[in-house]
């Protein structure tokens, strides 16, 4: 990509984890949108913000467990990770149980950062 | 599916030589994988290799050449942490030819 | 932004989430989800109370094709394909709420 064309992508994920391959699908799309220096945020809201829940074992499913991988977002420059306080909240879930640092905002904040967005793509 | 024959054990591959399963990889593998690429595997292309496994074990991805630029120079030093370096060891590219010889997938997002 | 929906607000929660979060702005039914502008519906009841930060459209062929376009309720307007277009065309981005 040419040098001064960034875009501001936002990466909605609003599905868990395994019962569907959105959140797989999404994390490939994020890691290839960086590696093409974009500036690039990710939103957890509703159910995906179980892609982030700590612990998770998928052995016993025969299935990758992809959620390693939010961890090398940051090696990747991808920083700005948003989850919804009521989506987080609604699932009995605080910050501590997340595999990744995020920055937890209100749906009002979130929205007003949706609206700043280039490009939004939901998952 | 293609397979590649290692001290008379057949190994599968994908069409581009990658291998199918990550754990059939042993250093003998990785020679063997190498010596196909014309890459001989000195002490550098070791510490290489290793560091992409340990990559991927931890964060289940292979990185892309940017990334593991960066983290080859935080953990190794800047002098090893530079693409011309990596080049050097690795002519068809320090992700996709390295990856392979590490026995890991292509990295996401390389064509 | 142009908010585009297009699930059934009584099978799944985007309706919900886009209401929640989205910035005040315009919001398109489409698909399943034109059953949210239905009187009488539950869906309806989340739009009427969303007129006062949203413009709400619904597509006509949709909601003809679910023999529901006499029952849209006041406030949300409908557009055809050439709408759905313009809709598009007139806002900086678009946000599929799937």
């Amino acid at each position: 990509m040419s040098e001064g064309t960034s875009k501001k992508f936002m990466f909605v994920n609003r599905t868990a984890p395994y019962g569907t391959a959105y959140a797989l699908e999404s994390l490939e799309v994020v890691l290839i949108t960086a590696a093409f220096d974009q500036d690039v945020s990710l939103v957890f809201v509703d159910d995906g913000v179980w892609q982030l829940k700590k612990g998770q074992q998928t052995k016993g499913i025969e299935t990758k467990n992809f959620s390693p991988t939010y961890r090398a977002l940051e090696g990747y420059d991808v920083e700005k990770l948003y989850v919804e306080r009521e989506s987080l909240e609604a699932r009995g879930l605080a910050e501590a149980d997340l595999i990744v640092d995020v920055e937890v905002l209100d749906s009002a904040a979130l929205g007003k950062l949706m609206a700043e967005q280039d490009v939004v793509l939901s998952f | 599916m293609p397979t590649i024959d290692v001290n008379g054990k057949p190994y599968e591959t994908d069409e581009e030589g990658y291998l199918v399963n990550l754990a059939d990889w042993n250093e003998d593998v990785a020679n063997y994988i190498a010596k196909a690429e014309n890459v001989d595997m000195s002490q550098n292309h070791w510490e290489v290799v290793n560091f992409l496994r340990k990559y991927y074990d931890e964060y289940q991805i292979a990185p892309a050449v940017r990334v593991l630029t960066k983290a080859i120079g935080k953990q190794l030093g800047p002098e090893k942490g530079n693409s011309q370096y990596l080049y050097e060891l690795f002519p068809y590219g320090p992700a996709k030819q390295a990856c392979k010889i590490a026995g890991l997938p292509k990295p996401t997002g390389c064509v | 932004m142009l908010n585009i929906v297009n699930k059934s607000p009584a099978e799944r929660s985007a309706l919900d989430a886009c209401l929640r979060i989205a910035a005040p702005g315009a919001i398109l039914l489409i698909e399943d989800a034109v059953y949210a502008a239905v009187r009488g519906t539950t869906g309806a009841a989340k739009i009427a109370g969303a007129l006062d930060r949203f413009k709400v459209y619904a597509l006509l062929p949709d909601l003809e094709a679910r023999a529901v376009a006499d029952r849209v309720i006041d406030g949300v307007t409908t557009v055809d394909y050439g709408g759905f277009v313009d809709l598009v065309a007139e806002h900086n981005a678009c946000q599929s709420w799937l």
